[in-house]
């Protein structure tokens, strides 16, 4: 079959002006789609960088559970756990009952890198199993890379509860 | 057939390319060093396909992901296997990308016109490397969890914007369930995502610039003349990629896969450690092998030098993988760059000595350390016996051995008396020394004294 001749005459080619506006155009609405989905996404992201945890007080135990003198492990929960955190959400101590009513609570984290200070009774150190920082009772350094003394949170007596402060992990 | 292949090929041009792309010219006698790109690849496939299989089973929430890792590895058909191959899968592929950027370095294969071969390989590099730490944490036991917090606690050190990328890693203050999710999303989808569009632009620049041809003493690289050059070389004894290049990459290909593959038969997937319960504190956090020497980094940089060289050292690497492609021209053999060479040794050399101390970190204390045996005693007095039990329960013995019995991180005193004073052993012990705590606030005197009599007596 021949095809049918043109019925209308081809429309003119756009002038100069016109193809680049609809450059401009088209580069604009690109990059604004390209914004509507990126810049919630990153804000998505770096939502943990705005949200501020807040701190509560957890009891650890009674007080007549501890010994003056000694220091324990206690464990607790962190501020506000989400609720498929599961075992994540615990986080822990190292308290010590310094007389009839006043406690200390040492950080678990090692000032070097952030591992979990063990703490020797019979020698009376914290120890830390990943590059052997070592740490006096009082938490002040005695040997090796950590370069500052073991944190300590906020504890107190609350009707015969002891009751540790929930704080982030110290870093930096 | 051979029409549904011709219309296939008429619609598409797929056939055309993939012959284009098999029969191009490569140059003659490329030879074994050639085959680590290739392989590099086959593992990051073997990755992506055994990492999908995984993710069908795998839960990646903070609470549940380690019960869904315990059913892959103990329960489900075919998972033990299948995590180590994606074990020794990944294994594979941070030694194989490490291979062939070193190959690459050595015979200068980044010089013109392939610059940007070079730079998509960095960042190629750079992402196995995320992959390969985050995909450890996905392991998320009682290690994975102390690792993202020693993670979180090297970005700390960072002035200033430290503490906000802690925190960006850990996804809040602490550990909880918003961490694992954010990693699991960033290993499976995030990152693969950039490694497939690098590896295609990788991949498009082989094809646009040819396999580099094996470097000639005294054949320097001139910009205005090189293309040529290789042209001409290709159309004299240029040789066509499939078979005659192609076949090594598919042996050693497939070597790489049964070797992976006999691994997880033979030695399996790393084994789960304790639940994820940032509260055990009985943890004795380590990562992977492939990050081992870092690990040991440090555990033995100087204390002044620790921050520098957390923060320093990750960006001079990033600098060196940019700037080496600016000396785009010049002597391409190696025997005419012996700085080259020395990088390449050096970085290995390093890498393995920092990696055997890792494996062997002697800067750890022994917590296991027993009290030590009768037979080493002997024929003990009290005084020793006694002595031999402030050694033990008060921490000596976690870093000081003797006769084997202890720790490696102090000196070993199975013979200190021989060396030492009773004096001089009681001032040690006194005063410490940087590496050991000072035990006058530990000890009472009377015990410093049964200490140092018992050491001395050690000949």
């Amino acid at each position: 079959m021949d095809p049918e001749p043109p019925a209308t005459p081809p429309p003119p080619p756009p002038t100069p002006e016109r193809r680049r506006f609809l450059s401009r155009l088209s580069i604009g609405l690109s990059a604004a789609i390209a914004a509507v989905m990126g810049v919630p996404v990153v804000g998505f992201l770096l939502s943990p960088l705005t949200r501020r945890t807040p701190r509560v007080w957890r009891p650890v135990g009674r007080v007549d559970g501890f010994k003056v003198g000694e220091t324990v492990n206690v464990a607790f929960e962190d501020a506000s756990p989400l609720p498929w955190a599961g075992v994540t959400a615990r986080t822990a101590a190292w308290l010590r009952r310094d007389d009839e009513s006043h406690f200390t609570a040492y950080s678990v984290h090692c000032t070097h890198l952030g591992c979990p200070v063990r703490w020797v009774a019979d020698a009376g150190l914290f120890l830390c199993p990943c590059h052997g920082g070592v740490y006096y009772a009082d938490g002040t350094v005695s040997a090796g890379p950590p370069p500052r003394a073991l944190p300590q949170y906020p504890v107190r007596v609350n009707n015969g509860q002891v009751e540790i402060q929930t704080s982030p992990i110290p870093i930096a | 057939m051979r029409r549904l292949l011709a219309w296939l090929d008429d619609r598409s041009g797929l056939i055309t390319w993939l012959r284009h792309a098999l029969e191009h010219p490569v140059p003659p006698r490329t030879g074994w060093w050639y085959v680590f790109g290739s392989a590099t690849f086959i593992a990051f496939v073997l990755q992506v396909v055994t990492g999908i299989a995984l993710a069908t089973a795998y839960v990646p929430s903070s609470g549940q992901a380690y019960d869904s890792l315990r059913f892959i590895s103990e329960q489900a058909l075919l998972g033990r296997f299948l995590r180590g191959m994606h074990y020794f899968g990944a294994s594979a592929m941070v030694l194989l990308i490490g291979i062939h950027v070193s190959r690459t370095y050595w015979m200068a294969a980044y010089k013109f016109p392939r610059e940007l071969s070079w730079l998509s390989g960095a960042v190629l590099l750079l992402l196995t490397l995320a992959l390969a730490f985050t995909g450890q944490l996905l392991r998320w036991d009682q290690n994975a969890v102390w690792s993202v917090i020693v993670g979180a606690a090297q970005a700390g050190r960072m002035p200033i914007v430290g503490g906000e990328l802690a925190r960006f890693l850990l996804a809040g203050d602490t550990i909880g369930g918003a961490t694992l999710s954010r990693f699991f999303a960033f290993h499976v989808f995030f990152i693969p995502a950039l490694v497939f569009a690098l590896v295609g632009l990788h991949l498009m620049l082989v094809l646009r610039h040819g396999i580099s041809e094996r470097p000639r003493d005294g054949e320097p690289v001139d910009p205005a003349t090189y293309r040529d050059r290789y042209q001409e070389m290709l159309k004299r004894e240029g040789v066509p990629f499939w078979p005659d290049a192609a076949w090594r990459d598919v042996v050693f290909g497939a070597a790489t896969v049964a070797t992976v593959a006999l691994l997880a038969i033979v030695v399996g997937p790393p084994a789960l450690g304790s639940p994820p319960d940032p509260s055990i504190l009985e943890a004795y956090p380590r990562p992977d092998w492939y990050l081992l020497w870092y690990f040991a980094v440090l555990a033995m940089a100087p204390e002044h030098l620790e921050s520098i060289i957390i923060i320093l050292g990750p960006l001079v690497f990033g600098a060196f993988l940019l700037l080496v492609p600016v000396f785009n021209r010049g002597e391409r053999s190696v025997r005419r760059r012996p700085w080259a060479a020395l990088v390449v040794v050096f970085i290995w050399t390093t890498i393995a000595a920092f990696w055997y101390a890792g494996e062997r970190a002697e800067w750890s204390p022994d917590f296991s350390a027993k009290p030590l045996p009768a037979s080493v005693l002997g024929n003990a007095t009290p005084e020793d016996m006694e002595g031999a039990r402030l050694f033990h329960s008060k921490g000596c013995e976690y870093c000081h051995a003797i006769a084997g019995y202890g720790g490696k991180r102090g000196p070993d005193l199975t013979a200190v008396g021989g060396r030492m004073t009773h004096d001089q052993i009681v001032a040690r012990i006194t005063n410490g020394s940087p590496s050991m705590p000072a035990y006058t606030r530990i000890l009472r005197p009377d015990e410093v004294q049964v200490l140092a009599e018992f050491l001395a007596r050690r000949r």
